[in-house]
């Protein structure tokens, strides 16, 4: 078996023990390749565990830029032996395993169509003067760093400014970890040089995109975008938003005079709390969020609904995992579609947003506030765990300065000293969108009660048929309103005229955009439409009536996006073929190019029958 | 005659407070609860105390659930904004609230059922948070809105027209002891002489103000077998203290006996005179005030008045460090919004 050769276009998977401190080595790993101007796609697929459970880190190295899972693994580094036959069985044929040859391994262990590239990490470690064990069991993860970077042909003094800044201002550790990468690099250079043909390349292809995972940009976005309450319940894959949040208010949101802080995050009791207290501080005129996942949402359910009726700015942001119940809640999927959708009970609808990849999820962090309090509604941003829990490369985060919050229709006390007519619930422009007033504003006009039940436009308890209907049918109508103000679709057109559509959002989109140029290799012609954002634009409707068959690319089950589709823009079932993705990992360009390619022959071949 | 709107002439001679209100200012809607409920007595002694206070009504914000209780809120004060919110769930919508605006006076109304029921979980967290606020239970042992089921705070052995309780009661006072709440008070409805100073008492305390307000259901739990109703606790209840608030304005003049009487200065410069009516009773003893509850319930007394007060105590936002230059619903871009220089940095450290 010829070994596998190849440079900057390969997938390096990492398998590792939970807790052992390997995902700040193979963090590393992924940023020397970056900064070497190579594209890496960087995916953790590890368990609901904190200490023991297997754990690994898969890099894409792709000098094209693909930033989707690819599948198949060129080479592994085998760090846990309770893996290790799933592990080697997943190796491509001539494709190369790393691992710890301190004790020998039997050869039946091994295969014949693999190249195997031992390294005695832990006899190494042991040479480290001066460690403790479990600074030694840190530290041979920075060996197999330093033997890969000898492998893989790394730029020495990429690894040593990378060293450099992970450690900044602790010299010890710098020198430490410097040692543990020339224990390991030399190791290899001297007992397995030339067995890899697998190499990183200095290139010019990452430019000034940014390493990022969506958890931590939209946090950020939250900063930017005004949020000053955040009340959340800790649940994976939502808690690192809060905890981003958190952080980068620490950073950039103390007041410098009075060192106190223009912000408030409180860890709620349950979901339920937390959304409680972002509709209240919502109520209150703060920019106020949540962040948590499909549990979380189906606990807040009676809050949405009455954050809907009463016209009560927040957002929550829902980083999707596998469901229903716990389901896998270490695993991605993008099943919530439809809970959000319409959650709560009643006559509800919501609006939705879809980022694409942490750039997206930056950028509809921050545009959520406005469309809150423009809308007065609950807007859901609508994450998943492959985007928010994974350092993604994607453009640099965005900030026009000239921008200003759009606080949407507040009744100032101005305006009510001036004599407006004032009714909280009352559509004076014609765009279904009331005026509100905030608590406090004026001592004898603009006060009104809020409530959940049935009210007429001024905010009156009502149950009078004709009240109710106006008011639900307003509702309806502010849909219409949202429908201008959220994210357009984006369309891509085939390079050829086709009949083929595909419609896809969220973080779909990477494996996407190579699946597409992939099938146009090979011929085969879609246009594209990536859908944003919920309620959907007209074009969503016009770009499948333009199609004779529209592929809806899905990570769930039950084609939530399709039946959403169907429902809402009218559209006939039967234009539509689901591609579903729902195993727990993140879709790939292969699945993709698959299911599609097949598809399309198989339509063909009963056309020309 | 909940159709009957109340007339706004009142008498030349009527009283006004120092911002030139009368009471009826203090007013809301027309109640729609029952002829003769505990719980328009809790909201015509919340018009007196705000009145008495010359409070700005629109500088409160009254929150609530679901219940009967939870209606009350719009009886009153109908110049503030009000919020009838989610069974159970007042505390983290008024939390929210808060957070918001850490400038006005909240008042959250709340039930037994939505209290101690479905929303204990909130109303214990609410405590522990030290958010400020004066959280009144209007508490009558049943859910009156869907026609007289025990709620969790009716007593073992109480009896309704059709059952009689088996569960253990729920003790919000006690609770709201142990949780840390930092005025704890119970009352009855039926006693606005003791009611009304223990809510301006409440209103002037900066923390988390519980009160617990007996508030008989004159529809469904006022028969003899209740312990909950106006025969029943006006026999057995024991009032520990007598308290009476004096603001930052008014001037101390009556001299009491030594040891009598105590008076506790709050936050805002006002002080707490409290006329002890039990001389062992230490209201800032939160453990002995809590085995002295278990002690008298035991006795079958409704123990009642000032139970505990931390005057030096904590609330949510000194908690957070949240900034006192504006509240957070005030700040603007260029407090919030780090700028795209900034965000040039960021971008640099993730490369």
């Amino acid at each position: 078996m010829q070994p596998l050769a190849a440079t900057n276009d390969f997938v390096v998977k990492f398998a590792n023990i939970n807790g052992s401190g390997s995902a700040s080595a193979n963090e590393l790993f992924a940023r020397c390749i970056l900064r070497m101007g190579v594209p890496v796609a960087s995916r953790n697929i590890f368990p609901s565990n904190i200490q023991g459970l297997p754990t690994w880190y898969e890099v894409r190295v792709s000098g094209e830029g693909w930033l989707g899972r690819r599948g198949g693994v060129d080479m592994m580094v085998a760090m846990n032996p309770q893996t290790w036959d799933k592990d080697m069985a997943e190796v491509e044929p001539g494709g190369y395993v790393v691992y710890d040859s301190t004790k020998p391994m039997p050869v039946s262990r091994f295969r014949e169509d693999v190249t195997v590239l031992g390294v005695p990490l832990t006899l190494l470690s042991n040479t480290l003067e001066g460690t403790l064990p479990r600074e030694r069991q840190l530290l041979k993860n920075i060996i197999y760093l330093g033997a890969l970077s000898s492998l893989l042909d790394f730029d020495p003094a990429v690894v040593e400014g990378l060293i450099g800044n992970q450690f900044k201002g602790k010299d010890k550790l710098i020198a430490l970890n410097m040692k543990a990468i020339k224990l390991g690099h030399d190791y290899a250079a001297e007992h397995l040089a030339g067995k890899c043909q697998l190499k990183v390349e200095n290139a010019d292809m990452v430019g000034d995109r940014i390493f990022i995972g969506g958890n931590d940009a939209a946090g950020l976005g939250a900063v930017y975008g005004g949020a000053t309450v955040c009340a959340w319940y800790p649940i994976t894959p939502s808690t690192s938003v809060a905890e981003s949040f958190s952080k980068h208010c620490k950073a950039l949101r103390v007041d410098p005079e009075s060192g106190q802080n223009n912000f408030a995050i409180v860890q709620a009791e349950d979901e339920i709390a937390a959304i409680g207290m972002v509709i209240g501080a919502g109520w209150n005129g703060a920019r106020s969020f949540t962040a948590t996942s499909g549990p979380g949402i189906s606990l807040m359910q009676e809050f949405f609904g009455l954050a809907y009726s009463a016209e009560i700015p927040a957002v929550i942001i829902d980083i999707q995992r596998g469901g229903p119940s716990t389901g896998m809640p270490t695993r991605t999927q993008q099943s919530d579609i439809l809970s959000v959708a319409y959650a709560s009970h009643g006559d509800t609808k919501h609006v939705m947003l879809f980022p694409e990849d942490p750039h997206e999820s930056f950028e509809f962090a921050a545009q959520a506030f406005d469309l809150a309090e423009r809308l007065q509604t609950p807007i859901f941003v609508m994450m998943d765990l492959d985007i928010g829990m994974n350092d993604w490369l994607c453009k640099p985060l965005h900030w026009d300065d000239s921008r200003k919050y759009d606080r949407g229709k507040i009744m100032t006390r101005e305006m009510l000293e001036a004599g407006t007519e004032f009714g909280r619930y009352l559509d004076v422009d014609g765009d279904a969108v009331p005026f509100r007033t905030l608590p406090g504003v004026h001592p004898t006009k603009g006060a009104y009660f809020t409530r959940g039940s049935s009210h007429d436009a001024y905010a009156r308890y009502s149950e009078e048929g004709s009240v109710y209907i106006d008011i639900t049918q307003r509702l309806l109508r502010k849909f219409e309103t949202a429908k201008t103000l959220v994210p357009a679709p984006v369309l891509r057109p085939a390079k050829a005229p086709t009949r083929w559509g595909a419609i896809y959002f969220g973080s779909s989109s990477v494996a996407m955009d190579e699946a597409m140029e992939t099938l146009e290799e090979h011929g085969l012609h879609l246009d594209t439409l990536r859908v944003r954002a919920f309620p959907f634009a007209d074009e969503v409707a016009e770009f499948v009536r333009a199609h004779d068959q529209v592929f809806v690319v899905e990570q769930n089950r039950d084609a939530q996006l399709q039946k959403l589709l169907i429902t809402e823009c009218g559209l006939e079932p039967s234009r539509f073929v689901s591609l579903l993705h729902y195993d727990g990992t993140p879709i790939t360009a292969r699945y993709i190019t698959g299911m599609i390619a097949g598809r399309m022959a198989t339509i063909r071949k009963d056309a020309a029958e | 005659m909940t159709y009957i709107a109340k007339p706004k002439l009142h008498h030349k001679a009527i009283a006004v407070n120092a911002l030139g209100f009368t009471h009826r200012d203090y007013e809301g809607r027309i109640s729609t609860l029952c002829a003769g409920c505990g719980h328009d007595s809790i909201s015509a002694a919340l018009i007196q105390a705000c009145f008495e206070l010359s409070i700005e009504p629109h500088r409160v914000a009254k929150l609530s659930g679901i219940g009967c209780s939870s209606k009350t809120p719009d009886y009153f004060l109908g110049q503030s904004h009000g919020f009838n919110s989610v069974h159970g769930r007042m505390p983290s919508v008024l939390t929210g609230a808060n957070l918001a605006n850490r400038d006005l006076i909240y008042l959250g109304v709340s039930g037994d059922g939505d209290s101690a029921s479905i929303g204990l979980g909130q109303f214990a967290h609410c405590l522990r948070r030290g958010v400020n606020m004066v959280y009144i239970c209007e508490n009558n042992g049943v859910y009156g809105l869907t026609k007289g089921q025990f709620s969790a705070t009716a007593d073992k052995g109480s009896r309704s027209k059709t059952a009689v309780n088996s569960d253990s009661p729920i003790d919000l006072v006690s609770m709201a002891l142990v949780l840390g709440a930092s005025f704890v008070a119970r009352s009855f409805s039926g006693d606005k002489k003791q009611l009304v100073p223990l809510l301006k008492a409440a209103i002037a305390h900066r923390g988390s103000a519980i009160l617990d307000v007996i508030s008989p259901c004159i529809q469904f739990n006022n028969n003899p077998q209740s312990t909950k109703s106006y025969d029943y606790v006006r026999a057995h209840d024991e009032a520990v203290n007598a308290v009476d608030l004096i603001e930052p304005r008014e001037e101390i003049t009556v001299d009491y006996a030594p040891g009598t009487v105590e008076e506790v200065r709050q936050h805002d410069g006002s002080v707490i005179r409290l006329a002890k009516l039990h001389p062992d009773y230490d209201p800032h003893d939160r453990v002995a005030a809590i085995s002295y509850l278990q002690e008298r319930h035991r006795a079958g007394e409704i123990v009642t008045g000032l139970l505990y007060l931390d005057p030096e105590a904590k609330d949510l936002h000194d908690n957070l460090g949240t900034t006192a230059k504006a509240p957070l619903n005030q700040l603007g871009e260029k407090d919030l919004c780090p700028g795209s220089k900034t965000l040039e940095k960021i971008n640099a450290r993730y490369r």
